[in-house]
């Protein structure tokens, strides 16, 4: 059947309807990894926003058991071309299946390179995918201009605590959307993980007497957890170790005072290179995010820049001065991508004093 | 860490002569890497003894010495020089060889010289079998079960511990060369045995046979504060067993989950910074296609052929940036020359698919094995760009020019079910159509794949384009069938040819309804960044981003497609320097080709870039976009050629020579009147199609007769036939390829063969030089040693040349170039054939003579006349240098092959003597070419009636250098006669020990072994000449050639002159005087 990809600039894509065939706006964002769709659609990050995978072979290796959360979050999916059959010996099922499995609406057989040229000149915006053939623009537009993404934190937290064993040190991780290698990285280094949702009191994380303190990644505009921003504040000066990613990362900007800004088109892709400013050292990234925290007023006696990106030079982690905190906007539990920076949990654990 | 200032003055090794296995690819990292030096202020001293390279011009590197690659010849430059330093890794095998040999005598470190780029350590980490099976054990990587061997029981007991098949893998050799898998101990003596002789160091790995594993490359980068990116990931259609050269490979992997991906990359950064490398790597992997299993099949710490495919692949210039960390750079401080806006520390991510065919030697060898093997076998390759994998598979196969336009082919419809089966075991270049014609027939895909072991993602693909077959044979041809056939990449003429309609049809319809190429570009970052380079591909169905510019006239440059045996990089050479001239007379340039081991294809040689097939329709949708002014076809050897009909179809002028005038020196019938006209001699011959009228010619003329197809280069079916038989023989070996164009039977002369090339500008001619043949015509022209300047014709000889030249430059309107091959039996001259088009002797005679031949040719191009451009008229005059060019050639490569030289070519390569004395020059190109000789002071001469004398008299000289001269009955006959104390050997066919248990005995030098006529057919000759190449024994099957390497022998020195290339063509020397 064929669908229609509707940006809020007027342009109209059109293409053949895959998956669930609702309708369905949101914000269009393109992610750059040539694998690790199936990391990309079940990370949580990416609720409230429609995915462009500018690979343009995707599925080739079907359904398997890599998925960073239990379902995918995505609004919709657009792809080039999804693979008529998938070959790997994991191979469970096919991406379309999925994605009806799921409701997820999408569209294949667009330009996705010439769409991805187009959020790039003229930054993120919103869309609408749509089978409709008889869509009236004039109706639309407005729409779309008007769609926020809002408070998504709310859909993709946990509803309850939940604990994951482990031998080895107690290790709350604050779950804005987490993935799911972020608690394997933990529990692979032998840690129990206690994953609160995201409105957990401050009070009640530190009663239960945590070794270190995880901020997780997370959708959406950091500016829009208001509540939880003063209980990171807390936590922050618990003196407990702490270590952010993404979300977690612009949170802990927040609540010590300094900014976030939304960037024209985002860092989401596997190819980031970012410098250890201490080191001077590279690493190759996996990154995931729309916003960004604005490191012009940083106060150097409350942080200083640990991270940095080396293609635009905006911000990728911070140190926190006097404080065993260190948080970063990239992802070193990788999945998908590059898996340079998994070092930083094993920092993480050094600072909580180890395991042993 | 910024550059480091110690680094002034580098010498960089070149790779040597284009054998299998070390290609064009190396031209192309060495001059990348040459002009990256020199951006950075430093001095650049090349060592090179290929003239056919654009690493070897002055313009590239400060000081240039087209010298023999000898442990010998780069001591004394290096104590001439004086260089700081020398880069080893950007030579391929030959270069690191040589790099590591200077270092392990103590020479470099005695004249305070380091090796940069990567450190003999390194280098012997990673190519020492065992000292890489150690590091590997020491960071947990995991490697086939395997064993170092020095001799051939150790290798039966070690695999009778791990069971049969093993892979055999000599230890630092090209391309593995004389490597294979034994299924059973017969074969792994035989290859074992092998190896073993042709490692440089006698050791060969015998290792557990992962065959049928997923073949997977990494191309790594380290910067030496141990930075680590990866370039590209790549992944082989054919499954491990055959080399990665000679498999099909696409970029980036398909078959492979993120988390298999990242296990690989993270182990290829783990090798990389173990092996401390700094710069480029490459790493193989075998990986279980059915769990998470790994082995690292091999690391080359420097760049390779698979970098210079990765390079083309994703934008990412590997050579330069290597070259860039050679002098103490990080890869975070060195720019992305594509974006100009992000570094060179990122990784590329692709939004499209790369897919690369190698270009394999077959149609030059018809008796070799097509078998693929861990040994491999293919001359050069393609690489085409699609935004899906089927349209990147079409495009690749029309890239080749093999007649093959698509999978369909009839070859295979008549063969019975389990024929089918037997062909889909066998593992050669005709595999993939074999797999299309088992979908077509139904056979499930798992069969397909449990016989072939590729993965059924690409079995479906191909599935794909078969179906597409079916529908355009079955569906009447709607529109939107149309756009899909088009986005598989399916050319006009197939779906022509499918639907029975007109080629003309399909376009025009095409046309009408807007279904056109579009063209994106290759951005290295999935249009996250803008970029600036304008390297484009084709895709059916999406935005075009290239946008043709009118400001400035344009034109159109065509490459020269693979590297084949006939058409080298000699062509890629003369395009890229035609380029270059254009762009200085103020022209835009555009080159399309679809190489990517070039020059031509680096993003920053032309204006814009097209990585695109050569074929008529691709070169129109591009000349759609991009209107230029004018095509040039005379510098890309035949490819371009073949494209100058269909560039006048489309309106575009072919600047230079008018294609009728490339069609009368190639119509037979329009070139004898001209000869008539212009009273130049030639052989007596007549045109044919059939093998009656072949006889009947032939007869009339007198065998021998030389029988060749018209509008072929390399001699391309060139024979020589002494009868009937023959005569059918080849014609039928000529028609099995349809011929558009008549076949020609020629009286066959024999004499001195003289070459010329020379620049005409309608009026008056240019001779940069005449080149002489050692060889006697029979022996293609590309087979032969050429001695610039021609030295034993006479005066009046060489005066009729001239003027020859100069009457047929004329009457053909040669607008540029044109060569000319001659033969001159005593002071008669007779012409052999013209080709108004560049040839291969152009960039070494551009070299020793200081002109610019392709520079002067544009210019006459653009319409300048040669008296305005300053240069003097006719026969420039000589060189103060000699310069002889010698061809090499990779017969140990091809099992099987026939290596009597002929009128077709095979030689693959060539390299240059360059001295003030004949015999130098001579000594210099055999030493170029590998003929170091004596060692053994052994040699076996068997040779024809006709060349019994002439055997007599090299007998006697190599008598005299203390040789042992062994023969077989009849030659020992008759050398004994002549005072030759020859030693009789038995034939193969008799009792032992016979002449095969001499050359397997490793203690003969050389063999001379002249076929007995036209085509051997004697077995005996035949094994012992292809025993005698696979032994590393020399092998001469002319009398001229025996006669000049004994004359280099006999006045061999040690001490040979150096001589700077760049100082010969210098400033010191104007142009011309």
């Amino acid at each position: 059947m064929e669908a229609f990809l509707i940006l809020e600039d007027g342009t109209v894509f059109s293409g053949t309807s895959i998956g669930s065939q609702r309708e369905v706006i949101s914000e269009i964002v393109f992610n750059t990894s040539m694998t690790g769709y199936l990391e990309v659609l079940t990370d949580p990050s990416y609720a409230g926003q429609a995915v462009v995978m500018t690979y343009p072979l995707i599925g080739n290796y079907g359904i398997t058991s890599d998925m960073e959360s239990g379902q995918p979050w995505p609004d919709g999916y657009i792809v080039r071309e999804l693979s008529r059959m998938p070959s790997n010996f994991r191979c469970e099922g096919t991406i379309q299946e999925f994605l009806e499995r799921h409701d997820i609406p999408g569209i294949a057989g667009i330009d996705t390179r010439a769409l991805t040229r187009i959020l790039r000149e003229k930054g993120t915006m919103n869309g609408m995918i749509t089978t409709d053939a008889g869509y009236s623009l004039p109706e639309i537009l407005p729409k779309l201009a008007a769609y926020r993404t809002g408070d998504v934190v709310n859909r993709v937290t946990c509803r309850e605590k939940i604990v994951r064993k482990g031998p080895g040190k107690r290790v709350a991780l604050l779950d804005f959307g987490a993935k799911e290698n972020i608690v394997k990285s933990l529990t692979k280094r032998g840690c129990e993980v206690v994953i609160y949702p995201a409105h957990t009191k401050a009070e009640e994380i530190l009663a239960d007497g945590p070794k270190g303190i995880m901020l997780s990644n997370g959708p959406g505009d950091p500016k829009e957890c208001k509540d939880i921003i003063p209980q990171i504040k807390m936590l922050s000066e618990s003196g407990v170790p702490m270590f952010a990613i993404c979300l977690g990362h612009q949170l802990l900007a927040l609540a010590s005072g300094a900014d976030t800004y939304k960037m024209k088109y985002g860092h989401r892709g596997g190819n980031h290179p970012v410098k250890d400013l201490e080191t001077g050292r590279v690493y190759i990234s996996s990154q995931n995010h729309g916003y960004v925290v604005d490191t012009e007023n940083l106060d150097a006696s409350v942080a200083v820049p640990a991270f940095v990106n080396v293609n635009d030079g905006t911000n990728e982690g911070l140190k926190y001065t006097g404080k065993p905190i260190f948080t970063v906007q990239f992802h070193p539990e990788a999945c998908p991508g590059p898996q340079d920076s998994g070092y930083l949990f094993d920092k993480f654990l050094t600072m909580m004093g180890g395991n042993q | 860490m910024p550059k480091n200032p110690d680094i002034k003055k580098v010498l960089v090794i070149g790779s040597g002569p284009i054998v299998i296995g070390q290609a064009a690819e190396f031209d192309y990292a060495g001059t990348q890497a040459c002009r990256s030096l020199k951006e950075e202020g430093v001095e650049v001293v090349l060592v090179n003894s290929n003239p056919a390279t654009i690493m070897t011009d002055k313009e590239i590197a400060d000081k240039v010495y087209i010298e023999p690659l000898t442990v010998k010849v780069l001591e004394q430059i290096i104590l001439e020089e004086k260089p700081d330093s020398v880069l080893p890794t950007l030579g391929g095998q030959a270069g690191l060889n040589l790099g590591m040999e200077l270092a392990e005598s103590g020479f470099l470190a005695e004249q305070g010289v380091r090796l940069i780029g990567t450190t003999a350590e390194t280098i012997f980490k990673a190519e020492d079998r065992q000292a890489f099976k150690d590091t590997m054990e020491k960071i947990g990587e995991p490697c086939a079960p395997s064993l170092v061997v020095h001799n051939v029981q150790d290798g039966i007991a070690f695999t009778n511990t791990i069971g049969y098949p093993v892979v055999l893998r000599p230890a630092y050799t090209l391309g593995g060369s004389g490597g294979g898998i034994a299924g059973n101990e017969t074969e792994l003596v035989d290859i074992l045995t092998n190896g073993l002789r042709l490692s440089r160091v006698g050791e060969v790995l015998v290792e557990r046979c992962i065959a049928g594993w997923k073949e997977i490359e990494y191309e790594v980068m380290r910067d030496g504060a141990g930075n680590c990116i990866t370039v590209c990931n790549m992944e082989n259609i054919d499954p491990v067993g055959v080399h990665t050269g000679d498999s099909i490979v696409v970029a980036p992997s398909q078959t492979l989950g993120d988390k298999e991906c990242q296990m690989l990359r993270t182990s290829a950064l783990n090798i990389i910074s173990e092996l401390e490398i700094t710069g480029g790597c490459n790493v193989q992997y075998a990986l279980h296609p059915e769990s998470f299993e790994y082995c690292v099949i091999e690391v080359n710490p420097r760049v390779s052929r698979s970098s210079a495919l990765a390079s083309k692949a994703t934008g990412y210039p590997i050579a330069k940036v290597a070259a860039k960390i050679a002098l103490g750079y990080t890869l975070d401080e060195i720019p992305n020359a594509i974006t100009g806006k992000t570094y060179a520390s990122f990784e590329p991510m692709l939004d499209y698919c790369v897919v690369k065919i190698p270009r394999l030697p077959f149609d030059k060898f018809l008796t070799a094995k097509r078998t693929l093997t861990t040994q491999m076998k293919a001359t050069g390759e393609v690489m085409s760009i699609c935004n899906n994998f089927e349209g990147a598979l079409m495009k690749a196969i029309r890239s080749l020019e093999q007649h093959v336009d698509s999978l369909v082919t009839d070859e295979y419809l008549k063969l019975p079910y389990e024929e089918l089966v037997r062909r889909l075991k066998v593992v050669d270049d005709r595999r993939i159509f074999v797999i299309a014609e088992a979908v077509r027939r139904g056979m499930a895909y798992e069969t397909i794949h449990d016989i072939t072991r590729i993965d059924l993602w690409f079995i479906d693909k191909i599935a794909l384009l078969v179906e597409m077959e079916k529908r355009l044979r079955s569906e009447p041809l709607s529109l939107e069938l149309l756009k899909e056939a088009k986005r598989m990449e399916f050319p006009d003429t197939v779906i022509a040819q499918l639907t029975g309609k007109s080629r003309e049809d399909i376009q025009k319809l095409r046309y009408e309804n807007n279904i056109v190429a579009a063209y994106k570009m290759v951005d290295t970052c999935a249009a996250e960044f803008a970029a600036a380079t304008p390297y484009y591909y084709s895709v059916y169905g999406g935005e075009n981003e290239s946008k043709g510019s009118h400001d400035r006239k344009k034109v159109l440059v065509l490459g020269s497609g693979p590297i084949r045996i006939g058409q080298g990089i000699e062509f890629d050479y003369c395009s890229v320097h035609c380029t270059w001239a254009f762009s200085r007379e103020g022209y835009e340039t555009i080159i399309v080709n679809n190489n990517p081991e070039t020059v031509s294809t680096d993003f920053d040689i032309a204006d814009k870039l097209y990585f695109e097939p050569l074929t008529p329709e691709d070169v129109q949708n591009i000349v759609d976009i991009e209107k230029p002014d004018g095509a040039v076809v005379q510098f890309g050897g035949q490819t371009a050629i073949k494209l100058t009909e269909s560039l006048m179809k489309m309106g575009v002028p072919i600047l230079g020579t008018k294609a009728e005038d490339v069609d009368a020196a190639e119509d037979r019938e329009l070139f004898d009147r001209i000869l008539e006209q212009t009273k130049i001699p030639r052989a007596a011959g007549g045109t044919v199609f059939t093998a009656a009228e072949a006889k009947e010619v032939a007869n009339r003329l007198g065998y021998p007769v030389l029988v060749r197809p018209s509008y072929v280069l390399g001699g391309q079916g060139m024979q020589i036939a002494y009868s009937d038989t023959e005569i059918e023989e080849f014609m039928e070996i000529i028609n099995r390829i349809a011929q558009d164009h008549p076949i020609l039977v020629d009286k066959y002369l024999q004499g001195k063969e003289i070459e010329v090339d020379a620049v005409c500008d309608g009026t008056d001619i240019l001779i940069p030089g005449i080149m002489e043949h050692i060889e006697r015509t029979g022996v293609h022209s590309g087979d032969s040693i050429s001695v610039y300047p021609a030295f034993t014709i006479s005066e009046k000889v060489r005066e009729t040349i001239v003027e020859y030249t100069r009457r047929l430059a004329r009457a053909l309107h040669v607008i540029g170039l044109i060569n000319i091959q001659f033969i001159a039996m005593e002071e008669e001259v007779y012409v052999i054939e013209v080709n108004p088009r560049s040839s291969r002797t152009v960039p070494y005679i551009s070299k020793v003579t200081g002109i610019p031949i392709v520079d002067v040719a544009t210019q006459v191009i653009l319409g300048h006349s040669l008296k305005e451009l300053g240069y003097p008229l006719g026969l420039a005059p000589a060189s103060e240098y000699i310069a002889v060019k010698m061809p090499v050639f990779s017969f140990e490569k091809l099992r099987g092959a026939e290596i009597s030289l002929g009128p077709e070519m095979k030689s693959t390569g060539e390299c240059l003597g360059i001295a003030k004395t004949f015999n130098e020059a001579l000594y210099k190109a055999f030493l170029g070419a590998g003929i170091c000789l004596p060692r053994h002071k052994q040699m076996i001469i068997t040779v024809k009636d006709a060349d019994k004398p002439e055997a007599a008299q090299v007998a006697k000289r190599f008598e005299a250098l203390g040789y042992k001269i062994y023969a077989t009955r009849s030659t020992a006959k008759y050398l004994q006669s002549q005072g030759v104390d020859a030693l009789r050997v038995n034939k193969i066919t008799q009792e032992s020990p016979n002449i095969m248990d001499l050359i397997l005995g490793h203690k003969i030098d050389l063999v001379i072994d002249t076929p007995t006529q036209g085509r051997d057919k004697s077995r005996d000759g035949f094994l012992i000449r292809r025993n005698a190449i696979e032994t590393g024994v020399h092998c001469l099957t002319a009398m001229d050639t025996a006669n000049a390497l004994v004359t280099s022998l006999e006045t061999a020195s040690d001490a040979l002159t150096l001589v700077d290339i760049a100082r010969v063509t210098g400033s010191e020397r104007p142009p011309y005087e």
